[in-house]
């Protein structure tokens, strides 16, 4: 059994608890995609981009009063420690589906009937929480697309190991811990568009993780809108006209 | 009442109160957010956002440069740079009596000539309508193509056209800009290089202010040169 927080209340990577390990986030990475994004949340890197709104083949899925979202959650080959088959696994096929339905919410999609929205993610390096780090990356591209949505999505990670909430588990803490609660919220308008639990977290700890997960997730927005400013408004731009 | 305008990303408030959405707004209760990255505006006649990405959106009476693509016995099918291609019916170009036992489509257009013409009829559930009846519109016989974002096209005509007539005049080319962000440029080369600069720069920064002063430099300080 490894130790995963010491005698200090610190974990194998030097976090407490209730800290998330570095992010950071660029905006409009791809030249051919209509949006993109990169970011880097810990040891994931992850690279996304947004096609569309554009025809939807086979036409007989388009629906006559909305747009249609198609996300493809992808892990390379040399994304993890053993080569991963480059064909979509079950897990991949699952997390594609949570991740549409976790952006959909935030999308006003109605604005483009008979069209398709596709997101693709390329998982280039992942140590657990990659799906969190997707949805956050997946709404930057989204809205470098100019995709109309209510809200950004952002989304972190709690658990329970050693028998503590923490906060945004990596891929050891995932393996080794108790319990992993992917959470994504739209922070403006408060609400929640995920919400997964692996594992068995009581009342009181369930209510623990998720405002710490919340908290989170506002701190990452902030990152987010900063990278969309910059890219859009310059580095030191925040005047008006 | 003030017109003051404001940086925003999606899903951020702009403003509490009674105002009237006008676009790119979202309303929940009292309070509006934008919904597209760009510039938040608060005037006389509502909220607007400006956005600075985004595709397309074909508009009833928008004049748009297409490519032909496709063409079946009634109509030519055209890419105009938006979510949805448009249809050019023959019957528009070969008057009204057009019977295609008589006229082949091919002797108007074949696939790949640029037209320039205009959207007569568009809404949610059809696919846009095109015409080519009208002064200066047709099949566009020469001249150099420069696409850019179609969100930027009202930046790169200025108030009043202020903007295009700046480049027009140093460039002594001629530009005719489609609403989709395609843009003809006809004229020597060497000012077709020098447009195609200063349209690059209106798109990377659109929004900032005094962008005509700045291509007014750009232009003059390659004429120097």
């Amino acid at each position: 059994m490894i130790e995963l927080i010491d005698e200090k209340g610190l974990r194998r990577d030097g976090r407490r608890v209730d800290e998330i390990r570095p992010l950071k986030i660029e905006v409009g990475v791809l030249k051919n995609a209509d949006g993109s994004s990169y970011i880097e949340f810990g040891k994931n890197k992850i690279v996304v981009a947004v096609y569309g709104p554009k025809e939807v083949h086979p036409k007989h899925l388009a629906l006559p009063d909305r747009s249609i979202l198609r996300c493809r959650y992808h892990m390379a080959p040399f994304s993890t420690d053993t080569r991963k088959h480059p064909q979509p696994s079950r897990r991949e096929i699952e997390i594609s589906k949570v991740i549409s339905e976790a952006l959909e919410p935030a999308l006003i999609l109605e604005d483009y009937p008979r069209t398709v929205i596709n997101v693709y993610l390329e998982v280039l390096q992942a140590d657990g929480g990659s799906r969190c780090a997707g949805i956050t990356a997946s709404t930057v591209a989204l809205a470098d697309a100019g995709i109309p949505m209510r809200d950004m999505v952002v989304a972190c990670a709690v658990g329970k190991i050693s028998g503590q909430v923490v906060l945004d588990l990596n891929d050891t803490e995932d393996k080794e811990g108790e319990a992993d609660m992917p959470v994504a919220i739209m922070p403006n308008l408060n609400q929640t568009t995920l919400l997964q639990l692996d594992g068995i977290l009581t009342p009181e700890e369930f209510e623990k993780g998720f405002e710490m997960a919340v908290n989170a997730c506002r701190h990452i927005y902030e990152v987010q809108r900063k990278a969309l400013i910059d890219k859009y408004f310059g580095k030191n731009e925040v005047g008006e006209e | 009442m003030t017109i003051s305008r404001k940086y925003v990303t999606p899903g951020e408030l702009i403003v509490e109160g009674d105002y009237k959405p006008i676009n790119n707004v979202i309303r929940v209760d009292d309070k509006f957010y934008a919904t597209k990255i760009g510039l938040a505006e608060i005037g006389r006649g509502g909220i607007r956002v400006i956005p600075l990405s985004g595709p397309y959106i074909p508009r009833v009476d928008d004049l748009v440069i297409g490519k032909i693509v496709d063409y079946s016995a009634f109509s030519w099918e055209v890419d105009i740079n938006s979510c949805f291609f448009a249809y050019l019916p023959a019957q528009s170009v070969f008057g009204r009596d057009f019977s295609p036992d008589r006229e082949s489509l091919l002797k108007k257009f074949s696939i790949g000539d640029l037209i320039y013409a205009k959207v007569v009829a568009y809404d949610r559930t059809r696919d846009p309508l095109l015409s080519i009846s009208g002064p200066n519109l047709g099949r566009i016989p020469k001249g150099e193509i420069v696409k850019i974002n179609s969100a930027k096209i009202p930046r790169l005509i200025g108030k009043k056209g202020s903007m295009i007539k700046t480049i027009e005049s140093a460039t002594h080319c001629k530009l005719i800009i489609g609403q989709n962000g395609i843009i003809l440029i006809i004229g020597p080369h060497d000012g077709i290089l020098l447009a195609t600069q200063a349209i690059r720069m209106v798109e990377s920064e659109a929004h900032l202010a005094s962008l005509t002063k700045k291509v007014q430099n750009l232009l003059s300080e390659s004429k120097e040169v």
